[in-house]
């Protein structure tokens, strides 16, 4: 059984899904005796080929107004990623001691849970994933281990690959509760 | 149902003991007889199938971390798509919708009689209210939801009028999204 690499549908149904163009693509590269099969080359798909010229016309309008705003999208969600960074932000408990929030970090495909154990354990104090005010998720760890987090975060993110992230260690004074 | 499912929804997950997995297996096969020549591929019998509780009383049993079936409360047990899709077209019973009603049902609608009463449109076989069915479409060789019968075939062509099915699992929900694994 296949399913497609963009869409996750049987690859039949990814002109139902949001990325037709894409899953096209993605099947004529993986999958192209599929391909044949699904998208013959006479006629845009079976079924519609027996329609007249003017509804074919106005199907090629819809599909080209479709393909265009998933273009928009994708653009869109590029420079978003581009754009985001992961915030280290270094709040103060009482006078000497600090908490550090580690925010941002649902851009990165990462598992919470498992990146506050390794916080936890490699910088010896309490971490645990907290939901921020907006409804995210954020690491909260206690211990003034800000400069640490970043650099190990900067290194982790060149690890994967992806260096274009930035990471940004900021002072927050006082958090109303 | 499960439009908006989610992993938050899922509140912790063991394996099940094996004489729990034996009579689940037996129910099952009850269900839907024609899987009896199959069920060694879907549940081994040296497998071990684990349980995955959600919210509202829903279990997930999924069997080296691919979801099996599914079960709320204590209501039938509803093979999941993927697995539909692995086995042949005949293991579940089935209808057939016609091409425009693909679109809502993938959207998370339910199934409106015409959908299933027109030419391209199949029940082959008549059933009950409350039938488990698997669903199919016009020119599409593989299913895309798992439903329930809202009324028996017959009074859906009879009537020809609101819900038929109540669709249950289609293709891009939330239980879907959770991937092959689990």
């Amino acid at each position: 059984m296949i399913y497609c690499g963009v869409c996750t549908l049987p690859p039949e149904y990814c002109e139902f899904g949001g990325a037709h163009k894409r899953c096209k693509e993605w099947l004529e590269k993986n999958h192209a005796d599929m391909f044949q099969k699904i998208y013959p080359v006479d006629g845009v798909a079976a079924g519609v080929s027996s329609l007249s010229v003017e509804k074919q016309e106005e199907i090629d309008r819809k599909v080209q107004k479709q393909v265009a705003r998933e273009e928009a999208k994708a653009e869109r969600e590029l420079a978003k990623k581009l754009s985001s960074k992961i915030l280290v932000k270094r709040i103060e408990r009482n006078k000497r001691k600090h908490i550090i929030v580690v925010a941002g970090l649902e851009q990165i495909d990462v598992e919470m849970k498992k990146m506050a154990k390794t916080f936890a354990s490699r910088f010896a104090t309490g971490a645990s994933v907290t939901k921020s005010p907006e409804g995210k998720d954020e690491i909260v760890i206690q211990g003034d281990v800000g400069e640490e987090v970043e650099e190990y975060l900067v290194a982790y993110l060149s690890k994967e690959g992806l260096s274009d992230i930035k990471v940004e260690l900021v002072e927050d004074k006082k958090r109303k509760k | 149902m499960f439009k908006k499912f989610t992993r938050d929804d899922i509140s912790s997950r063991s394996n099940i003991k094996s004489s729990v997995q034996r009579s689940l297996r037996t129910r099952f096969v009850d269900q839907f007889p024609n899987i009896e020549e199959h069920i060694d591929e879907v549940v081994p019998k040296k497998s071990q199938l684990t349980q995955v509780k959600c919210q509202d009383r829903l279990s997930l049993y999924t069997a080296d971390g691919e979801l099996v079936f599914l079960q709320q409360h204590d209501d039938d047990l509803i093979p999941s798509l993927r697995l539909v899709h692995k086995l042949p077209k005949d293991t579940f019973p089935w209808v057939r919708v016609d091409r425009g009603a693909i679109k809502f049902i993938l959207g998370g609608a339910n199934i409106m009689c015409p959908g299933l009463t027109s030419a391209g449109a199949e029940m082959p076989v008549s059933y009950e209210k409350g039938q488990l069915v698997a669903i199919y479409a016009e020119g599409k060789e593989h299913a895309l939801a798992i439903g329930r019968l809202e009324m028996s075939t017959d009074d859906i062509t009879k009537l020809n009028k609101g819900i038929g099915v109540t669709v249950i699992l289609f293709l891009g929900d939330g239980i879907w999204n959770l991937g092959p694994q689990i």
